[in-house]
């Protein structure tokens, strides 16, 4: 018997060790109190130099210790004044003059000087730095080419300091969206004599980001970087608009485990989460008061079809496909009713855009479609293969689609999985004859996800090519007047696209988050954009502790 | 002993050089490069990225300067997170790794050793049984099922621990270490058990008893240290497995630790980093394998005979 009641004091003594080791204020309580934002970020960014990096939890923090020339409202998505307290459009759209506000700083104190941005520009556009995001700046005149190292005289390119407060840009085309790229982290200007005094301007790895030799611009500044832990900010005393900053710090935490970091909000540890488990989605959006945040977002998630070998080489295989998937009962019963059914590439009200809707879920017709191509009801049907990245949703995704061509269509389809790497290896080459694919847009306009497919763009990888295409997205629309006109363009192109149909599109993205009713200030938008410059906390007293 | 322990080092360094070899090919080899992405990027920058990381040169070259680099202790820069080197990562991660391998082995010795020898004490009766079922369930039950069940029942029902972080709030390096030395520990019960069982039907036990000892002096005076010799040897390997395999543990908790980057390093073609955190991973296993033998010797006086001479 002894041992039993060994054990038995074993397990008291642990239990009194646990119970010793709870209680205590959570991060949201001690958060609120202090003004600090505990956010969940997704994963450890790989570094913080805007014009290196690229990803969202990256974007998250270089937009609030950075800022742009002109900063989007988030309220609006409008451009509003950042480090440039105004700015002129010429009559004919190409020349814009940037006057810099003389009250922006950098975070040494150093004033903010239009030169700094011909150096930063020129910095990101060097082919030797390896930007990934140079394209950003293509606009510039000039800017291509010497990206492409055509010609070497930054001189030739479209940025000019005219004096210490006065930016003019000039662009090749007319270019409606240029302002919303100055808030695009790559634009940002960085602090030349830093980064300098770290090795050249084109090294990639050199310290300058690091706590202790970072300058930076934002209403925040870097405060602390443990690896893979966390990453605080400060309020910054050199920000130009500090009087309106309410926050006095933002810690981030690198959340890549959904479910983790769904665990780590239900105990307070967070006051915002990068996403939510699908499974728990149910769940929360039947709670009183819920905390859960779901709001469309400027994504799309499709299938690439490789129009170029068979049998998706055929246009009515293509539509047979496309028009036999369920999209509102995918997303009913797959997705848990989180997305938006989606019937062309650009999500609809894209600043006001609504893309062409040029079928729908027609079983009838795209048997009669499958049957015109020599498949009837499936017969001689010579196999497809379904490539997608190895993950649990697209799985499933793939495993219905697959269901609803074999009910529909009767065809056989084979899934494929592949490993991120050689996913992307696969598309890129062509490898495939349907792979998943999705897109985020990096500026809210119908551009960036129509110059998707111009002919041998990176990112088409469905062999679609029309020259008619290209000549509207690259000609076109960017010397059409009026909104409308261009609008006009986009969707005549679009209608192109789509009549071709190189992709299946499945649906529109929405972000997902969980939101502290504490935190005030974070109006949900189509880019899920942040500007935690006007976020701040409420003490609410948290009465409905969650419980499942 | 101290010709033993020199002869297993140079023994030691081809093995290396082989795991080195060997993994510099193999993540060549694999589809994909550190640079690709989602949006792909033009041929010039990838030209200027790989030129900044030496990717441009013939394999083989990249090859010998990479051992150059290594033999001067440099593992060069990590491509997934530039301005970092892979040997500060590593530092960054290790510490956290090492004390959470550290708990967990605690964690495993504790419990498993005791319930082996709890078992071993009444062979075949309730107190072998369940001790030794609770075993066998801890070995089937992963640490992803292990891990997020824990937290369910002692950070969110009952709320007495955190649940993830490490370091950050009082109490939350005690689950992650459960959770990660709880399939150790099974083992070690097991081993434990059979250990001891072997002892305690020696002739120089039933002497002790024979002379009238209390059972409680006859386990612990005399049969633990030859019992557990089975254990000990296994603890070489055991806190090595526990430091390379803590990335299920470390993702469940967010920890920071090293197998959080080993893990995403591969998803992300990050070559300098695999190769890192591998060479560096080898290194431990040679060197914990080589001090279990060492403390295995210094347990068993028979061996100890050997490696006198």
């Amino acid at each position: 018997m002894q041992p039993i009641i060994s054990r038995f004091l074993l397990v008291v003594a642990a239990v009194i060790l646990l119970a010793a080791c709870s209680g205590g204020e959570t991060n949201v309580a001690s958060g609120n109190r202090l003004g600090i934002l505990h956010f969940g970020n997704g994963s450890e960014p790989q570094g913080l130099d805007p014009h290196v990096v690229t990803g969202v939890p990256e974007n998250k923090i270089i937009r609030a210790l950075f800022e742009g020339l002109a900063v989007k409202n988030p309220y609006t998505l409008e451009p509003e004044p950042g480090v440039a307290q105004s700015w002129d459009i010429s009559e004919d759209g190409r020349v814009i003059t940037f006057h810099i506000n003389p009250e922006a700083k950098w975070s040494n104190g150093d004033p903010m000087r239009a030169s700094d941005y011909v150096w930063s520009w020129q910095r990101l556009l060097s082919p030797a730095l390896g930007g990934e995001y140079a394209y950003m700046l293509y606009p510039l005149a000039n800017a291509q080419a010497f990206h492409k190292g055509e010609i070497t005289d930054f001189n030739e390119v479209g940025v000019k300091a005219l004096d210490d407060h006065t930016l003019q840009v000039t662009l090749d085309e007319r270019t409606p969206y240029f302002i919303q790229l100055m808030d695009h982290y790559s634009t940002f200007a960085v602090h030349p004599p830093t980064i300098e005094k770290f090795g050249k301007a084109t090294d990639r790895y050199t310290p300058w980001t690091r706590v202790e030799n970072i300058v930076s611009n934002g209403a925040f500044r870097l405060k602390k970087w443990e690896l893979n832990r966390r990453i605080e900010l400060e309020k910054s005393d050199t920000y130009w608009d500090r009087d309106k900053v309410r926050l006095n710090g933002i810690i981030y935490y690198p959340t890549e485990n959904v479910v983790s970091e769904e665990r780590m909000f239900r105990v307070g540890q967070l006051h915002y989460t990068n996403s939510v488990p699908l499974g728990k989605i149910p769940v929360y959006k039947e709670m009183p008061d819920s905390p859960y945040m779901q709001e469309p977002y400027l994504g799309t998630y499709y299938y690439l079809l490789n129009t170029l070998v068979p049998p998706t080489d055929n246009l009515n295989v293509r539509k047979a496909l496309s028009m036999a998937v369920d999209r509102d009962k995918l997303n009913a019963t797959v997705l848990k009713g989180t997305n938006i059914s989606a019937y062309s590439i650009t999500p609809p009200d894209t600043l006001g855009y609504y893309p062409p809707r040029l079928f729908s879920y027609d079983p009838e017709r795209a048997r009669a479609l499958l049957a015109e191509a020599g498949y009837p009801d499936g017969k001689g049907w010579p196999g497809l293969e379904l490539t997608y990245n190895t993950s649990e949703d697209h799985r499933k995704i793939a495993v219905a689609l697959q269901q609803m061509w074999k009910d529909v269509l009767n065809i056989e389809v084979t899934l494929t999985n592949q490993e991120w790497k050689v996913y992307l290896d696969s598309i890129t080459n062509m490898h495939f004859q349907i792979a998943r694919r999705g897109w985020i847009g990096d500026y809210v306009d119908p551009n960036n996800f129509l110059d998707l497919f111009l002919t041998g763009g990176g990112n088409n990888n469905t062999g679609f090519a029309d020259p008619r295409y290209d000549e509207m997205i690259l000609k076109k629309a960017p010397r059409a007047v009026t909104k409308e006109e261009r609008f006009a363009v986009f969707h005549e192109a679009e209608t192109l696209l789509m009549e071709q149909m190189p992709i299946i599109p499945v649906y529109t993205y929405t972000s997902k988050h969980l939101i502290h009713p504490s935190v005030q200030g974070l109006p949900p938008n189509l880019m899920d954009s942040l500007n935690l410059k006007y976020v701040w906390l409420e003490d609410i007293e948290q009465a409905t502790e969650t419980d499942d | 002993m101290l010709r033993f322990i020199t002869l297993r080092l140079l023994q030691a360094i081809p093995v290396i050089l082989v795991v080195i070899t060997v993994t510099f090919f193999l993540v060549r080899i694999a589809p994909g490069g550190p640079f690709d992405s989602e949006k792909p990027v033009t041929r010039e920058v990838k030209a200027a990225l790989e030129a900044q990381y030496k990717l441009d040169l013939p394999l083989f070259q990249q090859y010998t300067s990479y051992l150059g680099d290594l033999a001067q202790g440099d593992l060069g820069p990590s491509f997934k997170y530039p301005g970092r080197s892979v040997n500060e990562l590593i530092a960054a991660g290790f510490p956290v790794t090492a004390e959470l391998g550290f708990y967990a082995l605690l964690v495993a010795v504790g419990i498993g050793g005791l319930a082996g020898v709890i078992a071993a004490l009444k062979p075949n009766t309730a107190q072998d049984y369940i001790p030794m079922s609770l075993a066998m369930i801890g070995i089937c039950m992963p640490s992803f099922l292990l891990g997020p069940l824990l937290v369910l029942v002692f950070g969110i029902h009952l709320d007495w621990l955190p649940v993830s972080g490490w370091g950050d709030i009082p109490g939350d390096k005690i689950l992650p270490s459960i959770t990660l030395g709880a399939g150790y520990a099974a083992y070690i019960a097991r081993l434990g058990r059979a250990g001891m069982l072997e002892v305690l039907s020696q002739d120089y036990i039933r002497t002790a008893r024979a002379k009238g000892l209390p059972e409680w002096q006859v386990v612990l005076k005399h049969s633990l240290r030859g019992g557990l010799i089975p254990v000990v040897a296994f603890l070489g390997p055991a806190f090595a497995g526990l430091l390379a395999g803590s990335f299920v543990v470390e993702t469940i908790f967010q920890i920071p630790g090293l197998g959080r980057f080993y893990v995403q390093a591969a998803f992300n073609r990050d070559y300098t980093m695999i190769l890192g955190t591998t060479v560096f991973l080898s290194v431990l296993i040679v060197l914990f394998n080589l001090l279990s033998d060492v403390l295995a010797a210094w347990m068993n006086p028979r061996l100890r005979a050997q490696f006198g001479h």
